[in-house]
Order: structure tokens, then sequence, then C-alpha cells
């Protein structure tokens, strides 16, 4: 499923900077906000959704290669983050809804 | 397994060309060459021009000589108009090619300058649906002419340029153990990590990741050497006393991930190595490490790992990962 169909049905503010994301394809999901827990499980073109919003969640994404990473609950990272987010090439979309409702819409778009 | 077709590259060096983090986002970097490449760079500026005096039917043979579809109308340098086939088209229904140039061209101009990103031609390619953009430069006289051709060249030539750079360094590197002959050739990267320093958390095993890359192994190798690097440097960042080095070892067949740091040290190493087990502090925990899965995402990652602390000294921590042969270019495989 490419990113900018989610970012558009689950109303996201894209944090980092705006781009088309029609392009980047987003396969499957993973939920959790234990670094070494998204380490271990996420694959690479998984959405992550978390409620963290360091400086950190950047490496981790940037390492597994996520698509993009969904911050819940309107956490908000501080400048720097986006910053390194952007000279990474790391995505982050935010949402003031819950982890649980994002998988949840996202499991019904048959993002699986 | 031998190919049927001619070798591509990537075969005749013995490797799948392994995708970077930035072949990932390519797409993001064409929108930002969009900004970086000036109209300078990519318009053409040798250019077919006429004058206002000159009729019409003149403009027609200069198209038709030329395979194009206008030109700007020039006095002095100055930009005056531009005249098209559409224009020429009108003359031509009443009869009037005789007429000058300057009856029947466009003088309502969208232009754009030199000095400007051509993100902005796109803009005004795709707003005003015109196909050529005359280009004026700082002192106002007509500088060349740009169109949708030009940015496309323009574009694929910078990615070319962009692709080739990175390729040099990665065929630079990955040549490494094939240029340099030794009975046994290590190349040691050494990272200093400091306590506590969750703002350049995971920097190191980043750069660890893309040398991999760059040394020739596939997306695959570096991912494990790099999650395993990233936990392993995050444990000198949250638990050590004064930090510690993260070194990394490449061999033609082997790559291994050392730390070693001078405190506080393990008190109990098999303890340390169950899953959910973990000394981190709560203000830790919050930012979410010390899920106490550290060490086990560690071992899973790696063929071999070894750690060897005692209370009051320090804490080694071996890792091995074997690599396949023919993965990391070597003579000797």
């Amino acid at each position: 499923m490419n990113l900018q169909t989610i970012v558009d049905q689950l109303n996201l503010t894209v944090l980092t900077e705006m781009h088309d994301f029609s392009n980047i394809t987003t396969q499957g999901g993973y939920a959790s906000d234990l670094l070494s827990c998204v380490m271990a499980g996420a694959k690479s073109g998984n959405i992550w959704i978390t409620l963290q919003a360091h400086l950190n969640i950047v490496a981790v994404a940037s390492m597994l290669d996520v698509s993009a990473v969904i911050i819940t609950e309107n956490a908000q990272p501080d400048e720097a983050t986006i910053t390194k987010a952007n000279e990474q090439g790391v995505i982050l979309l935010s949402t003031s809804k819950f982890s649980y409702e994002i998988c949840g819409r996202l499991w019904e778009m048959n993002l699986r | 397994m031998a190919p049927t077709r001619p070798q591509t590259e990537q075969e005749k060096f013995g490797r799948h060309r392994p995708l970077t983090d930035r072949d990932a986002h390519e797409i993001n970097r064409i929108e930002e060459l969009s900004y970086d490449l000036k109209v300078r760079e990519v318009m053409a500026s040798r250019i077919i021009t006429t004058s206002p005096d000159v009729p019409v039917s003149s403009v027609l043979d200069l198209l038709r000589a030329n395979r194009i579809s206008g030109v700007p109308v020039v006095a002095e340098a100055n930009l005056l108009g531009v005249i098209s086939l559409e224009d020429v088209v009108r003359a031509l229904q009443k009869n009037e090619l005789a007429m000058p140039v300057r009856n029947y061209m466009t003088t309502q101009l969208v232009t754009v300058n030199t000095f400007d990103s051509i993100m902005k031609a796109i803009r005004a390619f795709t707003e005003n649906g015109l196909g050529r953009l005359p280009v004026i430069d700082e002192h106002h006289k007509l500088a060349g002419i740009i169109t949708k051709g030009d940015i496309n060249r323009g574009i694929l030539l910078a990615v070319e340029r962009d692709y080739k750079e990175e390729e040099v360094r990665r065929y630079r590197a990955s040549h490494l153990f094939e240029d340099i002959i030794s009975d046994r050739t290590t190349l040691v990267l050494r990272y200093n990590i400091k306590v506590g320093d969750f703002n350049h958390g995971g920097n190191a095993s980043s750069h660890i990741k893309r040398a991999l890359l760059r040394l020739g192994a596939d997306q695959q190798l570096a991912r494990r050497c790099g999650i395993a690097a990233y936990e392993a440097e995050m444990n000198l960042i949250i638990h050590t006393t004064s930090g510690g080095i993260l070194k990394l070892e490449v061999e033609p067949h082997r790559i291994s991930l050392i730390t070693t740091d001078d405190g506080p040290g393990i008190a109990d190493t098999q303890k340390a190595q169950q899953p959910g087990f973990s000394t981190a502090t709560d203000q830790v925990r919050e930012m979410g490490f010390g899920a106490g899965m550290g060490l086990v995402n560690i071992q899973r990652c790696v063929d071999k790992m070894e750690l060897d602390s005692s209370p009051g000294k320090g804490t080694k921590l071996t890792m091995r990962i074997n690599v396949p042969p023919k993965t990391i270019n070597s003579k000797k495989g």
C-alpha cells in the first residue's frame, strides 16, 4: 500500500519535509514503544506505530528502513529529532489517536 | 549459476548491488534536486531568436528548419515576446504572413530567471500549460530557453552523477581486500561511545551499516550487523560508567563487533542474557530502552556472542558474524 494513501485516510500530520509519498510502499506494520522489541520485530518496509517521540526513534527507524513512523497521542518530537529525521530520510507522521485505533484502522485497510 | 545473457555489472562483481538507504529515498532526492538545480544549469543557452521587424513568413521557415514550435523575439538582447506556431497559424488564417512579427507575437510572457530553482520552472510549466519558458538573466536580458525536456535531462544527469559517486566509493571500498595484499587483511573501525549520549545514540551503528554496504555486504548482512551494533552501542550509552569503545573488524570471511568498557561490570552474565532482564533506570525505560532484549537481539543477529565481565572491572562483548563466501570481495573467496 502506498504511504500517501495511509497519510490521507488516517488524516496524519506530516512532521518531516512534505513530499508526495505515493512512491513509497508500505508492507505491514509493527507497533511497540520498546526500542529493542522494534529492533527485533519490525521488518524493512513496515510502518512503525509508537508513542515514543524522542531522538532515538530516528536511529531505529533508519537502521530498520521502516517506511514511516506514526507517532500517536500527539506526542511531539523536538526540533532536533525532526532535523535528524530529515537528514536520514526518515518520515515522521503524527496523530492524536491512540496506537490501538491506528493499528485497527490500518488492519481494516488491509495493511497486514 | 552461469547467466546466458550478458553479465550485468553486479554479476561481474559477483554480488548484488546492495540497496542503500539513499536508494530507497531516491524519489526524495529527485525532489531535492528540483530545488538544488538552478535554471542556468539545465537551460539551453544557444538559442534561436527572431527580430520583431521581419515578416511572419520567415518565422515559419525558422521553425520548420529547426524543428521547434516557437522562438523568442529579441531586440538588442531584450526579450520583447515569443512567436509560436499558433501565432503563425493565426497570421496564416488572415492571410497576413507578410506582416511583421511584432503584430503577431505574444507579449504577455511567463519567464524564469537564470538563478531560479528548476522547481520554479516546473511550477510555471504546470500552472500555465506551457511547453517552453524564456530565461532572463540578472540584467533582464534573454539568457536562454528552458523546456520540460531540459529539466528531465538535467535531473537525470544529476542523479547519474550522484549514483556514480556512490558507485565509485563502493567500488573502491569493495576492492580493498583485493588491492591490499597480505596474509590476513583486517579493516578496523573504532567508535568512541560516550555514556548518556542519547542524542548520538545509533550514529556509530548507522556508520557501521553504511560501511558494510560499501564494502559489498548485502542488505541482510548489513542489517544484522547494524542491529547488533545498535544494541551494543546503546548498552555503552545506558549502562557504562564512562562510556566505551565499539570496534568493527572486517575480514573477508568474518565480521567482528567488539565493545569494551571500564565498568561497572555485570555481576551475573547469565542473568543479563535472559529475555526481559534489565537493570535500566525508570528514566531510561520511559524512553523505550531497558526492555531487557538487547543481548537477546544481538544473539539472534550474530553467529557467536561472548560476554565477558566482572564487577568493578568492566565488560567486553564480542560478536562474530560469518560472511558467506564472495559477499565481501576477496580473491581468496
